[in-house]
């Protein structure tokens, strides 16, 4: 029993990490009606811009922001430069970009600053939390920032008209163009703000997972995998989702040893496409009924 | 964004009447045809034994493109997963070889099978999956079978990390040709029948239910086509070509590794599908071909930036040819008719 | 003179959908464009929009607004209530509602707006905090009408109101146009299958085919016209 609990909280902080991405994900999804399949290298790429800000002697708040800031205008301009010529294109044509960006990226992280793992600084230090050996501080303001940036982008999305707006363009961008909205523009804010929040995820995962170029690439997919799981239009059960893989990945590996170890990840992903055989639109994701 | 459309293939159909136009092109096709098929008997004399490798090679990953572009092209189903059927075709053709002595020709039809068994089950329970969570599913697979391939508890048959080593197989003894050329042939062989009978297959009934499902599935549904049916069959058929591809890599490479099967593999087979074109065959071809020599073109330039360099050149051609190097095709035939009929 | 429209040709890629259209429409009223499927109706709306490639002369207050984008024509001041109702279905009603005031700078005026909206169409009231895509093709069109009124619209372009409704709901939706046409005054260019219909609430009627305008007059007039009366009237 106190394995099993101890397996749990360890699985819930990883699962903060992956209920990060997965949020950001979902964010993206809203705001644009795809999957950005380069979140992950995005995410690092602002890592490595923090850790170098770092480096040369800036303190880590202030960088903090300025990363968020230099990935938001990352995010909008990597919008209008490379997918609004595609934007007419097949959404496969689409993706072939976004493999693109993916590999640009994670191949220019590795030529500017070489392939040895980094270690990066955490805000809130690694001392084990009130004393328990559960949670340590940084897990625990991990999953604090992902409260705050859960009910941010909550307020953001359901109480604001620029919210609404963008929405709306993702949602259905012919209508939105005929109630007068800049859907051009409206993408490429959703892209800003989720690379903003990717890079805060990044720069909250690199003190864990310790910094190299392929840092994100693991943590992406059970991001992704937690997000389908919860399903694509529910932040919240994004999040959900994260932990939840979080603690079946972590107690598939403890209590399956004769499989779990070497396929932890292909049962995480099975338990999750279980899942979508009941549930197809995710756990908490409302289905689309679409009239003939 | 748009559906991906399907391309009026080389092979015109049957029963179409012909205008006295429409038969010149016709004949025209057939000599290119005719032309491209002699160049191809001929190039391994030309080339050296890597060269010729590297042909055959072309062959190989445009076939299990071309099983790929079954599923997603022409059946609209996704998939991220084709080169674990790629690995598993390989696999069964090393164990069957290497662990009980079968001949290398009949593993192709072997691995084949096994790979139509295995697709067609794993489309069943995909049926209800559609879209971004088929493609999470193909993604397990992906990922699942590097995996399962370094199971220690499998290690006895699949030789585990360290793969398996496949014997050179044997030249026919009166041929006058060396083992690269005779597997250059043997894949030729293989490749043509595969794809000539897919171009069958997509001109005929079940093809057109296929390419309905596609565009249409509740049009399709309504008029009776058995959906769940075809889309499990399709999903065989193409594990089937892409696994049979699959063999004819292992035997051509001669070693099986788990890691030369990654997610990666998979990537870039849908990489080397949509430069190529959606839904059309010869297309298969050029997406191989990027796919082969690409990436050694952008790590001549720069072995640091190699990455990078591949995604700049990806980019630069989707932003041409957005519907693949077919599409293009298509757009410039389309205007230099236009132009001789001004 | 708020709408005027001289040669306009409009292409959907090589295909050529209209012939040189052009008509003019003042502040305040009421025409509308009659025509079988695939006359180029709905390609007259799409063109103002500049949804669709145009050639020809299009002018707003006297502006031309030739190959602008869609969202800048909305801006000033024309909405556009589209074929299948354009409804944001994943939103609310009220959600929707509030899509249509998105570009107005006077918050304040919006939430009077919207009860005036309820006012006239009560079952959107009723279905307020609801997902707009499990509304009956009545209420929706309601809802599209209500959107499109929320702009405070000086023209407002409707196509095939009347699409897909029972008569009654039809009649009932007919009626509050015509009252908010002498309330507020927005000018209405209506495109209509249900001739009978539009030639009651419009002065003013265009006959349309393959593209090019075939009548033009009063509605009185064009509504005793033989030929329309045989061919679209059905008597």
């Amino acid at each position: 029993m106190q394995l099993l609990l101890q397996q749990v909280m360890a699985g819930l902080a990883n699962g903060a990490i992956y209920a990060l991405v997965a949020l950001a994900v979902v964010m993206i999804y809203q705001a644009i009606d795809h999957l950005n399949f380069a979140q992950g290298e995005m995410a690092t790429f602002s890592a490595y811009v923090a850790w170098q800000l770092i480096a040369w002697g800036t303190p880590y708040w202030l960088a903090f922001v300025a990363v968020v800031i230099l990935s938001f205008i990352g995010g909008v301009a990597t919008e209008r430069i490379l997918f609004k010529p595609l934007h007419n294109a097949s959404i496969l044509a689409n993706l072939v970009a976004f493999i693109a960006l993916f590999s640009i990226l994670n191949s220019g992280d590795g030529y500017l600053w070489d392939y040895t793992i980094k270690t990066f600084p955490s805000p809130f230090g690694t001392k084990p939390l009130f004393g328990s050996v559960l949670i340590d501080a940084h897990e625990a303001g991990m999953i604090g920032v992902t409260a705050v940036m859960l009910g941010l982008i909550y307020l953001f999305f359901r109480g604001t008209r620029l919210g609404l707006a963008m929405r709306a363009a993702a949602a259905n961008p012919e209508s939105a163009r005929l109630v007068g909205i800049r859907v051009g523009w409206m993408t490429a804010l959703g892209w800003g703000i989720a690379a903003a929040i990717g890079g805060v995820a990044g720069m909250l995962i690199a003190p864990i997972v310790f910094l190299d170029p392929n840092m994100m690439f693991g943590v992406l997919l059970y991001g992704f995998a937690g997000a389908v799981l919860g399903g694509l239009t529910s932040p919240a059960g994004a999040v959900l989702g994260g932990f939840a893989v979080g603690v079946i990945e972590n107690l598939a590996g403890t209590f399956i040893p004769y499989f779990g170890r070497d396929l932890k990840l292909t049962i995480a992903l099975l338990v999750i496409v279980a899942v979508l055989m009941v549930r197809p639109a995710g756990i908490f994701g409302r289905s689309v009924v679409s009239r003939v | 964004m748009t559906t991906p459309h399907q391309d009026t293939t080389l092979f015109a159909p049957a029963g179409q009447a012909l205008g006295a136009r429409r038969a010149a092109l016709l004949t025209t096709r057939h000599w290119v045809w005719a032309g491209v098929l002699a160049v191809a008997v001929v190039l391994p004399f030309v080339f050296q034994g890597f060269v010729v490798f590297q042909l055959t090679e072309v062959m190989i990953y445009g076939l299990a493109i071309l099983g790929l572009n079954l599923l997603t092209g022409f059946n609209g189903q996704f998939s991220v997963g084709h080169g674990a059927f790629y690995g598993l075709g390989a696999y069964v053709t090393a164990i069957l070889m290497q662990r009980y002595g079968v001949a290398y020709y009949w593993t192709v039809p072997a691995a084949g099978g096994v790979c139509f068994a295995v697709g067609a089950l794993f489309g069943l329970p995909a049926l209800r999956l559609q879209g971004l969570y088929l493609a999470l599913a193909t993604f397990a697979l992906a990922v699942a079978l590097p995996q399962l391939l370094k199971f220690h508890g499998l290690e006895d048959w699949t030789g585990g990390v360290q793969g398996i080593v496949v014997d050179q197989p044997d030249v026919p003894g009166f041929l006058p040709i060396d083992t690269d050329q005779w597997l250059y042939y043997f894949t030729l062989a293989v490749v043509l029948a595969m794809f000539a009978g897919a171009a069958n297959l997509v001109k005929s009934r079940t093809g057109r239910a296929i390419m309905a499902i596609r565009d249409h599935p509740i049009a399709a549904a309504a008029m009776g086509v058995n959906e769940p049916l075809y889309k499990t069959l399709t999903f065989g058929v193409s594990a089937l070509y892409t696994g049979v591809a699959g063999a004819l890599g292992a035997l051509a490479v001669q070693f099986v590794a788990p890691d030369s099967f990654s997610l990666f593999l998979s990537i870039n087979f849908l990489v080397g599908l949509i430069l190529g074109g959606m839904g059309s065959l010869p297309g298969c071809l050029f997406g191989g071909l990027f796919v082969l020599y690409v990436p050694n073109i952008a790590e001549s330039v720069s072995r640091g930036l190699a990455g990078a360099i591949y995604g700049v050149i990806m980019l630069l051609v989707i932003f041409v040819m957005p519907s693949g190097a077919a599409g293009f095709t298509r757009l410039a035939f389309a205007y230099v008719a236009r132009w001789r009929d001004r | 003179m708020m709408l005027e429209i001289a040669d306009l040709e409009a292409f959907y890629g090589e295909q050529q959908a209209l012939f040189g259209v052009g008509f003019n429409l003042e502040a305040g009223h009421v025409r509308t464009l009659l025509g079988a499927n695939g006359a180029g109706k709905t390609t007259v709306l799409r063109a103002l929009c500049g949804i669709v490639r145009t050639g020809g002369e299009i002018r707003f207050d006297g502006k031309s607004i030739n190959g602008w984008a869609t969202e800048d024509i909305v801006r000033l001041g024309v909405a556009h209530v589209p074929e299948g109702r354009g409804t944001f279905v994943r939103l609310t009603v009220e959600e929707n509602l509030r899509l249509g005031a998105i570009t107005r700078r006077d918050h304040a005026a919006i939430a009077a707006d919207i009860e005036q909206i309820y006012h006239h169409f009560p079952r959107l009231k009723e279905r307020q905090t609801q997902q707009a895509g499990l509304l009956s093709g009545g209420e929706q069109q309601m809802l599209a009408v209500g959107r499109g009124l929320m702009l405070r619209p000086r023209l407002m372009l409707l196509d095939e109101p009347s699409f897909g409704l029972a008569p009654l709901v039809v009649e009932e939706l007919f009626g509050i146009l015509r009252q908010v046409n002498r309330d507020t005054g927005v000018a209405m260019l209506i495109v209509e299958q249900n001739a009978a219909l539009a030639l009651e609430l419009a002065e003013h009627a265009y006959l349309l085919e393959t593209g090019r305008i075939v009548m033009d007059g009063p509605s009185e007039a064009i509504a005793a016209d033989e030929a329309v009366r045989r061919a679209y009237l059905g008597y």
